[in-house]
């Protein structure tokens, strides 16, 4: 461990903090309908495509209307992408197909569309040996933006509901799109898109270069249009990397600085969305109190990694090597991890990756130490509420907080009340089931996957021992969590050549993974709309001197308590018979 | 639900439009004109001919020449060894030979298994016979970690300096120069932390490599 190392992610806590408190007041504007500095540039393309999409958004939606919008809307983005995929030598004609890759078989392209659309990015495919250019920008990228614009609006319809006076209205899914994409996510993509070309990441339709190097080798070298890909890719919490090793290509990521860069891209709206919540509900401390929780957390699973990793691992050890910092050398675990980032720029970045959906990755995490790998697998089993993905976070972590209201309430012995609304019998249901979906999608799959000869197919000839174990269990969990990333010895895609001729899909994986994240993804959601209903009809009932609040320090412990309870208790088994084994002993398989 | 039908399918297609065609196309065209070097991969050319990218790492292994004059192979792949007038890359496991910048993956080497622990061994043995040599005082202890274990992408452009500097023995003496020379085309190389906190320091290899031979060419 080094200070340079501890000063990254002290540093990088507090930029985050300065950047995401203007932008959530920003988003609060937006959403609340008020004007903001972009106003008088966007206000007339609004107009203009509300037009396109034959949409009024002035007509307001129950929680069933919305979560209709938000349904369709989804299963066309679905279908769209299948085709696109499944017919990718018919846009050759574009140009956009310069190495002539085949179309992708059925089973991957089912897992990989419904992976995108759930803005969870697993991939079972490798980008730069199976995907044109054009699937990649007419395809992928777009679905990397939707999927983030519907995750956004449940958050705000969920706030809308809990500060909703009176009615059952929740807005407008359209509008909540468009403003979302339009206002939030195209400024701050298409100049994170720019900053990341500025410092190395590529951006163009060239063919593969051949070079010819000054010892008489030759090498071929990926192009593509990286950049814009990137940058939404992270900004959206999406995470699927153009290229096979995501953000460890130094196209992707080029220097420690866009690393930096990268990890702000990718916890700034979940960051901010917390803030927006606080303004919106207008009271900015209740933002700050959930904020508070899950900083708290964040800070320590990088702890954890960090230490993890610059100790180094048993198989590095028994090999003699040493792993000490030298002078000019910090040591550690650095398999799989690239220079320029260093084992903290490594261990912050994953933390901060399987923290939200993002599920990017710069360091190969089935490369991991025991412990260090033992964290994203942690910060999974917290479905997603340490920040979260775009949207998805928040709207998890608020029923976190219903859940502890009620078992604050219960414990103090008064009938649960949050922001003056009472908390019954409905909504402590439908939040209950909302948390435990998805470790139970999760855990019936990892079940089904390691019981079944089909499902051990998938584990890598490198995952002997504990390792398979860890392998299946991460793929599944990822996947329910709508993560992505992915210890990635774990295999649903067999690519003989590259152009994937005679390429096949893992059918029992692929479709196992596409329900897994489908069904994570969409079941929360409407659990979490149907909250939204529930409390938008409720009356406000001004507070008592009896009532608990939550925008206190008591709160915020009583949260995290409730995360980690309802973690540990779901998970806790599975993780022992994982990296838990792995971190705790020196034996090796 | 009709309207939600027809409202779908439209938006499916516009976005496909806006985001998927118009954007990427506009960041292209706006990184072509003010980053042309940086959007194209920064490309070196080295003697008219296209060498690498700067920052994509790559081989200073040459093709080992059989007896009957042509290059070896084994498994449809070149067999070659560590050029030790170069600096070298750390390992690099991508499929058809090192540094395949063409199907980057990750080595998905577990911290408990002991292939990653014989691989390491192996890694370290092949360190110590190419270095100690021109090093008499190199031991185990001193090898550093990214000389041994392989990158994420299996691609890293760059070495730690503990590693260069273990190098320039070998480098030094094996081109007539002299060692502080190497050292200081080392520091030239080498970039720093990201903010001046991030990340780590290191040694970009291909440039240092080119440095090497036009300071040889142009002393001869």
């Amino acid at each position: 461990m080094t200070v340079a190392g501890w000063l990254t992610i002290v540093l990088f806590a507090v930029i985050l903090t300065a950047l995401a408190l203007p932008l959530g007041s920003y988003m609060a504007a937006v959403y609340s309908g008020r004007r903001v500095l972009l106003s008088p540039i966007l206000a007339g393309p609004e107009k203009w495509l509300y037009k396109l999409l034959c949409v009024d958004p002035k007509r307001e939606q129950d929680w069933k209307g919305y979560a209709k919008s938000l349904l369709i809307f989804s299963l066309a983005g679905w279908l769209l992408l299948y085709l696109i995929l499944r017919t990718q030598t018919v846009w050759n004609f574009t140009g956009l197909n310069p190495t002539g890759f085949h179309s992708g078989s059925w089973n991957v392209t089912f897992n990989t569309v419904s992976s995108f659309m759930t803005n969870t990015n697993w991939q079972f495919y490798s980008g730069e040996t199976t995907m044109s250019y054009f699937s990649q920008m007419a395809g992928l990228t777009v679905q990397n933006w939707l999927s983030a614009g519907v995750g956004i609006t449940v958050a705000v319809a969920l706030i809308r509901g809990i500060i909703g006076r009176s009615g059952k209205s929740l807005g407008n899914f359209w509008q909540d799109l468009v403003r979302t994409i339009l206002y939030v996510l195209a400024p701050l993509s298409v100049l994170a898109a720019i900053m990341l070309v500025s410092q190395g990441a590529i951006q163009n339709f060239s063919n593969y270069l051949t070079a010819h190097t000054i010892t008489g080798l030759t090498q071929k070298i990926a192009m593509g249009p990286v950049a814009s890909q990137e940058a939404i890719k992270m900004l959206g919490t999406n995470g699927g990397g153009f290229f096979n090793t995501n953000s460890a290509h130094p196209f992707e990521n080029p220097t420690a600085f866009t690393n930096l860069f990268e990890m702000l891209l990718v916890l700034i709206i979940p960051a901010a969305l917390i803030f927006t919540f606080g303004r919106m509900t207008g009271n900015r401390r209740q933002g700050y109190a959930i904020y508070g929780a899950v900083i708290f957390m964040f800070l320590g699973a990088v702890a954890v990694a960090y230490i993890a990793e610059a100790h180094g691992s048993p198989a590095q050890h028994a090999a003699g090597l040493h792993t000490g910092v030298i002078p000019g050398s910090t040591g550690g675990n650095m398999e799989g991890k690239e220079q320029r980032f260093g084992i903290a720029g490594s261990a912050l970045f994953n933390v901060v990756t399987t923290v939200t959906s993002c599920g990017a990755v710069n360091s190969a995490l089935e490369s991991f130490t025991g412990i260090g790998g033992a964290v994203p697998f942690a910060n999974l089993s917290a479905s997603e509420v340490i920040f979260g993905g775009v949207g998805t976070g928040l709207y998890s972590i608020l029923m976190y907080v219903l859940l502890a209201v009620f078992i604050g309430g219960l414990m103090v012995g008064r009938t649960p009340e949050w922001l003056g609304k009472k908390i019954e019998a409905r909504e402590i249901k439908l939040a209950g089931l909302g948390i435990l979906i998805t470790p139970l999608a999760a855990l019936f799959c990892t079940a089904l996957a390691t019981a079944s000869h089909a499902g051990r197919a998938s584990i890598s000839e490198l995952g002997k021992g504990p390792q398979g174990f860890s392998e299946t269990f991460y793929a599944y969990l990822s996947q329910a969590n709508n993560n992505g990333s992915a210890f990635a010895g774990y295999t649903g895609y067999i690519q003989p050549n590259a152009g994937n001729l005679g390429a096949h899909g893992v059918t029992f994986a692929d479709l196992l993974g596409g329900f897994d994240m489908t069904f994570a993804r969409y079941a929360p959601i409407l659990f979490a709309l149907a909250i939204a209903g529930s409390l938008a009809g409720k009356r406000v009932s001004p507070a008592g001197l009896g009532t608990m609040r939550t925008d206190n320090p008591t709160f915020v412990i009583l949260l995290i308590g409730v995360i980690i309870l309802v973690g540990a208790l779901t998970f806790f088994p599975a993780l022992l018979l994982g990296p838990i084994v792995q971190g705790l002993t020196g034996h090796l398989y | 639900m009709r309207r939600d039908i027809l409202t779908s399918a439209i938006a499916v297609v516009l976005f496909t439009i806006l985001l998927g065609v118009i954007y990427p196309l506009f960041i292209t065209g706006v990184s072509q004109v003010a980053f042309p070097g940086k959007a194209n991969g920064q490309q070196i050319h080295f003697n008219g001919k296209l060498v690498g990218s700067k920052i994509i790492g790559q081989s200073f292994a040459s093709p080992v020449i059989g007896k009957n004059g042509k290059p070896e192979e084994k498994e449809e792949e070149l067999v070659t060894e560590a050029d030790p007038r170069y600096f070298q890359s750390r390992p690099s496991a991508t499929e058809g030979g090192a540094y395949n910048a063409a199907a980057s993956t990750f080595s998905n080497r577990g911290p408990n298994d002991k292939e990653t622990e014989e691989v390491d061994a192996e890694n370290i043995k092949a360190y110590l016979e190419l270095n100690k040599p021109y090093d008499p005082s190199l031991t185990v202890a001193q090898v550093p970690v990214d000389a041994v274990n392989t990158s994420g992408s299996n691609l890293d452009p760059e070495i730690s300096p503990a590693n260069a500097w273990i190098q320039a023995h070998r480098v030094a003496a094996k081109r007539g120069l002299s060692l502080s020379v190497v050292d200081g085309l080392i520091s030239k190389y080498t970039s720093g932390r990201g903010l001046g906190f991030s990340g780590e320091e290191g040694v970009n290899v291909l440039e240092l490599n080119l440095a090497l031979d036009r300071l040889n060419a142009g002393g001869k």
